[in-house]
């Protein structure tokens, strides 16, 4: 596939790995912020193949583990209940509330789907106008925009037998948790292409100024993810601390600007828990008081938290933060496996645990 | 989650701002998505779609600065090996 195929080759893989052996003069620890960047360096072993002084280290940039399990159980609660249809993507289906997941809610006769698109809920709630309709909206600055476009479309067409039970996060309030932490390790940073895609360069300015860490902006093929660790390390080594672009052929400076409106007049910006971090301040999105009226917490009386414990063996709020590797925790491929994850980095395929499990067990 | 995929725009139909949508072409496989959040996408454009949602318009000139990028690291380091060998003889 065009735009996909060339930054799978080979040679220029190998030529990218010549280079960054040819800068590296010493230990560098970096992180890649997305799970899908996670998955594509795990996946075709890139970092087997880099100098040993090159350390990554995986971020939390994957929005299904760090959903908190409160609201998979607020999920699981509202799919639950009779005449309602609750949609989400596939990925949401099969990660653990406290007690059960929305894969066995279906299996007991609940109608939970998974859908393509969020906007497939607006035929859904035209075809069942005796039903109402729930669309899990979770996910990064990526996925916000189809999410604020499903309420705006469903507000300009009236449909009130449907809501979203909102739990999305922002990127750069975690990138500030982590690189603010004592315990931090991290000395740049790939930045997430696609959620860049959507809100630009520019958010990543202040952090990279006020923390004095290189960011590189940097897609999901190898060769973009090699171009981008490239960049990063020349930065480490020359003592800068810039944002540059390695994705210019997706990512501007300034975004998607009409995706951005479409974000500031549906949602607005709040705190959120990030499972296995906590709370973060102003790292989510919430429903602007003008489109209050589809907030599912709100229409099925689930505002407030009811509190749940993880596993105490669970370290997967360290590697969020790029603090352990899966392989340092004792329930690894034992007590915690894909089919019966414990926490966070394995519930998703996204996940660093589950990664590790698939590409290297 | 954030996966976004590139495909071509075969073409375009919608009556309302928000609902314009495109028929892309993945590879071998052909799907509707929407286009409104890229408005000045046309035929032939690659777009990248999350969700159903084209997000952004993938830019030509810039997708090839990977492999100018290399070529430049690769030209910089001949330099370098032909300077040193210069100096040794």
């Amino acid at each position: 596939m065009k735009y996909i195929d060339e930054y799978r080759d080979g040679e220029a893989a190998q030529q990218y790995l010549t280079a960054i052996k040819a800068i590296t003069t010493r230990p560098w620890t970096i992180m890649e912020v997305c799970g899908g960047q996670t998955h594509a360096i795990v996946r075709f072993g890139i970092a087997d193949l880099l100098p040993d002084d090159i350390h990554l280290v995986h971020g939390p940039g994957c929005p299904v583990c760090v959903t908190p399990l409160e609201m998979i159980d607020k999920a699981i609660a509202i799919s639950s209940l009779p005449d309602v249809i609750f949609c989400s993507f596939g990925d949401m289906l099969r990660v653990p509330g406290s007690a059960q997941d929305l894969q066995s809610v279906r299996a007991q006769g609940g109608d939970v789907r998974y859908i393509y698109s969020p906007l497939d809920c607006l035929k859904i709630a035209r075809d069942n106008p005796d039903k109402h309709i729930v669309f899990f909206a979770v996910g990064f600055e990526t996925t916000a925009p189809g999410n604020a476009m499903l309420v705006y479309q469903a507000a300009q067409e009236g449909l009130n037998n449907l809501s979203v039970l909102v739990s999305h996060v922002l990127v750069p309030p975690a990138i500030q948790t982590i690189i603010s932490s004592p315990q931090s390790r991290v000395q740049g940073f790939l930045a997430a292409g696609h959620v860049c895609a959507i809100m630009g360069t520019q958010e990543y300015t202040p952090l990279a100024h006020q923390y004095q860490v290189p960011i590189v902006v940097t897609g999901f093929e190898p060769l973009d993810i090699l171009q981008g660790l490239y960049m990063c390390i020349k930065q480490l080594e020359e003592g800068r601390c810039q944002v540059e672009n390695q994705y210019a052929r997706v990512v501007t400076e300034q975004g998607n600007t009409a995706a951005q409106n479409l974000i500031a007049q549906v949602f607005r910006i709040t705190s959120r828990k990030w499972r296995g971090i906590g709370d973060i301040p102003q790292s989510g999105l919430s429903l602007s008081p003008q489109y209050a009226g589809f907030d599912a917490e709100q229409r099925f009386g689930m505002a407030a938290d009811t509190p749940v414990e993880e596993p105490e063996e669970c370290i997967s709020g360290l590697i969020l933060q790029g603090l352990k590797k899966p392989k340092q925790c004792t329930a690894f491929g034992k007590a915690c496996t894909p089919e019966h994850p414990l926490g966070a980095t394995m519930v998703s395929g996204e996940g660093t645990c589950a990664a590790y499990f698939k590409y290297s067990t | 989650m954030c996966l976004a995929i590139p495909g071509e725009i075969l073409s375009t139909r919608g009556d309302t701002a928000l609902e314009r949508t495109g028929i892309i072409r993945f590879g071998s496989i052909t799907k509707a998505a929407n286009i409104a959040l890229v408005p000045e996408a046309t035929i032939g454009d690659y777009v990248l779609v999350h969700a159903g949602i084209a997000i952004s318009i993938v830019q030509p000139e810039e997708a090839k600065q990977l492999f100018d990028f290399l070529d430049n690291i690769n030209l910089d380091a001949t330099k370098k090996t032909e300077s040193s060998g210069d100096t040794e003889s």
